[in-house]
């Protein structure tokens, strides 16, 4: 019987001819990823387990990004212990401010992660690296030590449920659009425990960044990964970049599936997420009116350039709506450069927008963009939690770059096609 | 492993930035980042729980990000362990690498109300509410590994003894 992609990449990393859901593998480990947040505890319980040396100085990756350039003391001294544990183990892929961008965007960026690899990391959205056709999964910090130390992690092999989407976007509708819609459809556990594999026509139309965002919120509707089956466009993408070997993985014909979900992408319009959460999401074409004090477009989930760019479509020769707030980060220093050159940031500029460096900042209310009591911000970030950005009682719309810039003119809930 | 305790209930996709928010993430230590436990879905949750007490979660607990720091600040505020309907998996996994016992119940959540006093015997997999009803509510068994983990006191010491073998 055939395997998926994902069992198909475990196995291998397990030195195993097969496996199957269910099974509890070790498995080897490409990539150990930590940040700012999660780093500092798990250099803790490295320390603490007697680890003297990291099992790979190249393999195991740390970015501040979070909290970083330091929002205030505290975070400082975790940064600090960060950067001096990455000094003292000779850690290659360390990032100094500067350097850094959100780590999701950087990763796949710099081709320090690549397609067949398993990738863990102390973040949730590591699971954006199945964009490439890479295992990749979040866990915690002491999962992290503990492959630090080791090169290797304890995995349960995860049933797969394959998402099929039918036919080709409406104008404005992005890989956002799809994921939120999907969620929407499935709930915020609908794939708890498990691989969602996504395919479809239109995934050789859409470009490399909306498969990051689609992988990067697989974890929003439970799922332990997101994965597409590398192509062309992945081939394109990794070719230029990669910095070790890769290998494409693909699913069998007659590899076995959890389930089978079809999506008629035809039908879709921009989406919302309503607030509290990821699966409230409706058309924009159903909002109602929605006054709005902020747009936020950013994160690793859209802070791509190809976002960038959408937003300044939109933009150009208009001003946000009074009294609204439009921030805009982009994830990285190379797409912050990029969108520099191209122009944007005039655009930005002249409508009223301020551009911040590459950090995480509003998208997990750390610092920059906090909302106030009662207030609400549209962001084309991946949670709308309460309080997530700020106040508990603020709120957040999760939407894609289009209905952010679209919304920030308006000052209430808009599609470009409201304007 | 037996715990006795008042619940505390919650309901579905209690997410980590309501067990702890964000803006807290800038503390390590356990005992900081307890007293700020659960704070965004019960503001007075720190003030009116006493060590002991049981955290019963709807379908999803902890979904979200992977800070270890939630399951840090729920061991650390006392809580003797968290039953929901489900978890979301990395929630799941951090808990049992970091000791904090979790179960798995179905059907528990139904049949209690916050205040509730009961017990959970992790050795039999049952639950048993005295004074709502006889029938005591069973556990999803955990796995043999996961057992291992917990026995070896949590992943680091079981990485430790091995590498000790
Ligand atoms: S941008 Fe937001 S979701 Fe992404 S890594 Fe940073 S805080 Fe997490």
């Amino acid at each position: 019987m055939g395997m998926t992609i994902t069992e198909k990449i475990l196995s291998r990393h397990a030195g195993l001819e097969e496996v199957r859901p269910g099974m509890l593998i070790n498995a080897r480990v490409d990539i150990a990823l930590g940040n700012d947040i999660t780093a500092p505890i798990a250099i803790d319980a490295f320390r603490k387990a007697g680890g003297k040396e990291v099992f790979d100085t190249k393999k195991v990756v740390l970015v501040p990004d979070h909290f970083a350039p330091n929002k205030d003391i505290d975070s400082a001294e975790q940064c600090k212990l960060m950067r001096d544990f990455a000094h003292e183990q000779a850690i290659t892929h360390y990032f100094e401010v500067g350097e850094a961008g959100i780590e999701h965007a950087l990763l796949p960026e710099k081709g320090i992660v690549v397609p067949g690899d398993v990738v863990i990391g102390a973040d949730s959205h590591t699971c954006t690296y199945g964009a490439l056709g890479a295992f990749a999964t979040g866990v915690g910090s002491t999962d992290l030590a503990a492959a630090m130390i080791t090169g290797e992690l304890w995995f349960k092999v995860p049933e797969t449920i394959k998402f099929i989407y039918h036919g080709n976007a409406r104008p404005w509708v992005s890989g956002k659009d799809l994921i939120l819609y999907t969620i929407g459809r499935i709930g915020v556990h609908g794939a708890l425990y498990r691989a969602m594999e996504f395919v479809g026509e239109i995934f050789r139309v859409l470009p490399m960044a909306d498969r990051m965002t689609m992988a990067n919120m697989a974890v929003e509707a439970g799922g332990k990964s997101g994965i597409f089956i590398p192509d062309e466009i992945t081939e394109v993408y990794v070719r230029k970049r990669a910095e070790r070997p890769y290998e494409f993985y693909t699913s069998d014909p007659d590899a076995l599936y959890h389930s089978t979900i079809d999506i008629d992408v035809t039908k879709i319009e921009p989406q919302v997420a309503f607030p509290h959460l990821p699966s409230n999401t409706k058309g924009i074409s159903e909002v109602g009116n929605v006054p709005i004090d902020q747009s936020f477009i950013g994160s690793c989930t859209n802070g791509w350039i190809e976002d960038l760019r959408v937003a300044a479509e939109i933009l150009k020769g208009r001003h946000i709506a009074y009294g609204h707030r439009l921030i805009i980060i982009p994830a990285t220093p190379a797409i912050y450069r990029q969108a520099m050159k191209e122009g944007l940031f005039d655009i930005f500029l002249d409508a009223g927008g301020v551009i911040s460096l590459p950090t995480c900042g509003p998208c997990l209310g750390g610092y920059m963009g906090i909302l106030a009591k009662g207030e609400r911000s549209v962001s084309t970030t991946n949670r709308n939690f309460v309080g997530r950005m700020g106040h508990p009682e603020s709120e957040v719309y999760l939407a894609g770059p289009a209905v952010a810039a679209a919304t920030a003119v308006a000052g209430r809930l808009a599609g470009p096609e409201q304007l | 492993m037996k715990f006795t305790g008042k619940i505390w209930k919650f309901g579905d996709n209690i997410d980590t930035d309501a067990i702890i928010p964000a803006r807290y993430l800038n503390i390590r230590d356990p005992q900081g980042l307890a007293a700020h436990c659960m704070e965004d879905a019960d503001p007075d949750f720190m003030k009116k729980m006493k060590k002991g007490d049981i955290i019963v979660g709807g379908e999803n607990f902890g979904c979200g990000s992977s800070r270890e720091h939630a399951p840090i600040a729920i061991k650390a505020a006392g809580i003797a362990c968290v039953v929901a309907r489900s978890f979301a998996r990395i929630f799941y996994r951090n808990s049992f690498n970091m000791g904090l016992p979790i179960f798995e119940s179905r059907t528990l959540w139904g049949e209690v109300t916050d205040g509730s006093e009961i017990e959970v015997d992790a050795d039999t997999g049952l639950i048993r509410i005295p004074g709502v009803s006889a029938d005591p509510v069973r556990i999803q068994p955990v796995p043999p590994f996961m057992q291992e983990l917990i026995a070896d006191g949590g992943l680091m010491n079981h990485i430790a003894k091995g590498r000790a073998k």
